[in-house]
């Protein structure tokens, strides 16, 4: 092995992980050192799995929902939904309209303190050590304090059921929730006047892992990192799940698929969710969160099979559900959008300096209970 | 980028500074999320949050509600329930566990057994001081331990509670004379 230039050098193999403070949980990277010059590098994965489909495949159909909250735990509510979406798809029951915007609510809720750690903890990755991450908790905080009052758990909160939700958002809820979102403006602003001028981290990010359009769109990347790249795909306005065709929201698109772009992105996406929110919380009707033919015990759905996806703060979350007619799941399949996103990390790292590795992985925003299962 | 080099920092800076100077005045207590002085104070947790199970009993331990009809444990999905149904000298069922144990270190803290109850039995705890001193045995809960009275329902989660009054069933059983509880 030789350098490129008149020194012999030989390349380095450094194995990243997997507990390395910034690989956002067990999650190792083999990278092959040329200099400070990554010219290979290898996830490798698998160290948080816990069997999550096949544990669900020997579970009733009610009994792997809380199990869903451990897939992404950062977005707990995303993940019910998702699976309560597919099963509803097979199923045919129809969500009464409360429950409806209460799951608008409490999405766009998650997809706020989602994004807003993953910014933090991305500066967290240049150096920032800790500060605009505790910005970002300290909001999150709030909002998970609102989970709690209202489903009992602040991460996991097992919140959605086949047919609606859990319990109903009282009076004192929605005004939490109103002032939860009426707050988030001037935090938005104040995060931006933080974070965003910052030259320092505007050298390290720009033009540090480029994520090419047609790589995004072969490799079947969503979420954040796809409109990053400049793919306008948003399966909120693709699909138009739920109620989502009823509120006016717009859809941020990158431009040069960079670190600073995924950063940028999640900035707007942020403003987009708390634009959403607001419309969710003046238009939520009355009436019930469960549909009447909805059950918890004995419940059976019908043989087939379904897919359903939504938009997850990370990207493309799906539920592949195949059933033969039974209380228990036939075949149960998980699409994640962080796994997904983790297989062009290679692509964006070559070239790039060690120190970059870690930024692009941050920019990728993975949770290792996702990738793992 | 408009205006000097290092402006940015800077703006960065004043937010920091602006935070740092403001925690220091009361009257942003109120807004600003503040350290709960745990074993001094406790926090309050609301009244949906959950943390384990437990079983209601109305006015005396003998006059418990769970009637041991095992559909808790059927549906708990890390299967952390046992119970065993007690029965009288002739293998008559008596409609109440001889036997029911949590287990503390399975329990994931769904709350599924909660929702599933038919008889308002089995709830869920707001107590989150659940350490013990050590690993296997301690961490499993028994039938006496899980026992807490409609008094302390009512304390803990008010409205649920009273909700619960107003719709249940009262539960038929055999007259308990058979055999005192437990007793074999």
């Amino acid at each position: 092995m030789s350098g490129t230039g008149f020194i012999e050098t030989q390349t380095l193999e450094v194995s990243l992980g997997p507990q390395h403070p910034s690989t956002h949980g067990v999650f190792r990277m083999d990278v092959v050192l040329e200099g400070e010059t990554v010219v290979k590098l290898k996830p490798v994965m698998g160290y948080l799995h816990r069997n999550h489909e096949k544990l669900a495949e020997n579970m009733t159909w009610l009994g792997s929902m809380p199990y869903t909250d451990r897939l992404d735990y950062f977005c707990s509510m995303t993940n019910n939904w998702a699976y309560a979406l597919a099963v509803e798809k097979m199923t045919g029951l129809k969500v009464p309209e409360r429950a409806e915007y209460i799951r608008v609510i409490m999405a766009e809720l998650t997809r706020l303190l989602n994004h807003a750690c993953a910014i933090g903890f991305l500066f967290s990755d240049c150096g920032a050590w800790f500060t605009p991450i505790l910005y970002a908790l300290r909001e999150r905080e709030r909002i998970l304090d609102f989970f709690e009052t209202v489903s009992g758990a602040r991460m996991m909160c097992n919140y959605m059921r086949f047919g609606g939700v859990r319990v109903d958002l009282d009076d004192a809820a929605m005004a939490m929730a109103r002032d939860l979102v009426a707050r988030w403006p001037a935090f938005l602003d104040e995060f931006e006047k933080l974070l965003l001028g910052n030259e320092v981290f505007l050298a390290r990010t720009q033009g540090v892992g480029i994520l090419p359009r047609e790589l995004a769109i072969n490799a079947s990347i969503s979420g954040p990192m796809a409109r990053a790249s400049g793919v306008e795909y948003d399966i909120r306005k693709v699909d138009k799940y739920g109620v989502y065709d009823r509120f006016d929201f717009r859809v941020p698109v990158g431009e040069r698929g960079d670190v600073f772009d995924r950063f940028m992105i999640r900035l707007l996406e942020m403003r987009e969710s708390v634009k959403i929110l607001q419309q969710a919380l003046r238009d939520i009707p009355p009436g019930p969160v469960l549909a009447p033919e909805a059950k918890l015990r004995n419940f059976k759905v019908p043989a087939g099979d379904g897919y359903a996806r939504i938009e997850a703060p990370k990207g493309e979350l799906g539920f592949y559900l195949v059933s033969d007619g039974g209380t228990k799941p036939y075949r149960y399949h998980v699409r994640p959008p962080s796994f997904i996103n983790l297989t062009v990390l290679e692509d964006m790292c070559l070239g790039h300096k060690v120190a970059d590795v870690v930024i692009i992985l941050g920019s990728v925003d993975i949770v290792l209970g996702e990738v793992d299962r | 980028m408009n205006g000097f080099p290092g402006k940015g920092l800077l703006d960065g800076l004043l937010v920091t500074a602006k935070n740092f100077v403001g925690s220091y005045f009361d009257g942003h207590r109120k807004e600003r999320l503040f350290t709960w002085q745990y074993p001094e104070e406790r926090m309050k947790l609301p009244e949906r949050s959950r943390t384990f199970p437990f079983l209601v009993y109305d006015g005396s331990p003998e006059n418990l509600r769970c009637t041991a009809c095992k559909i808790c444990e059927a549906e708990c999905p890390p299967q952390c329930i046992y119970i065993v149904m007690d029965r009288d000298a002739h293998g008559k069922p008596l409609h109440r566990p001889k036997v029911f144990t949590i287990d503390t270190s399975v329990c994931m803290q769904c709350g599924i057994c909660a929702e599933v109850c038919p008889f308002d039995s089995i709830k869920m705890d707001c107590d989150f001081e659940r350490s013990r001193p050590g690993r296997f045995g301690e961490l499993l809960a028994h039938l006496s331990d899980l026992l807490k009275s409609n008094e302390y329902y009512h304390q803990i989660k008010p409205a649920e509670a009273a909700r619960v009054d107003a719709t249940r069933r009262p539960i038929k059983r055999p007259p308990a004379a058979a055999a005192p509880p437990g007793k074999k």
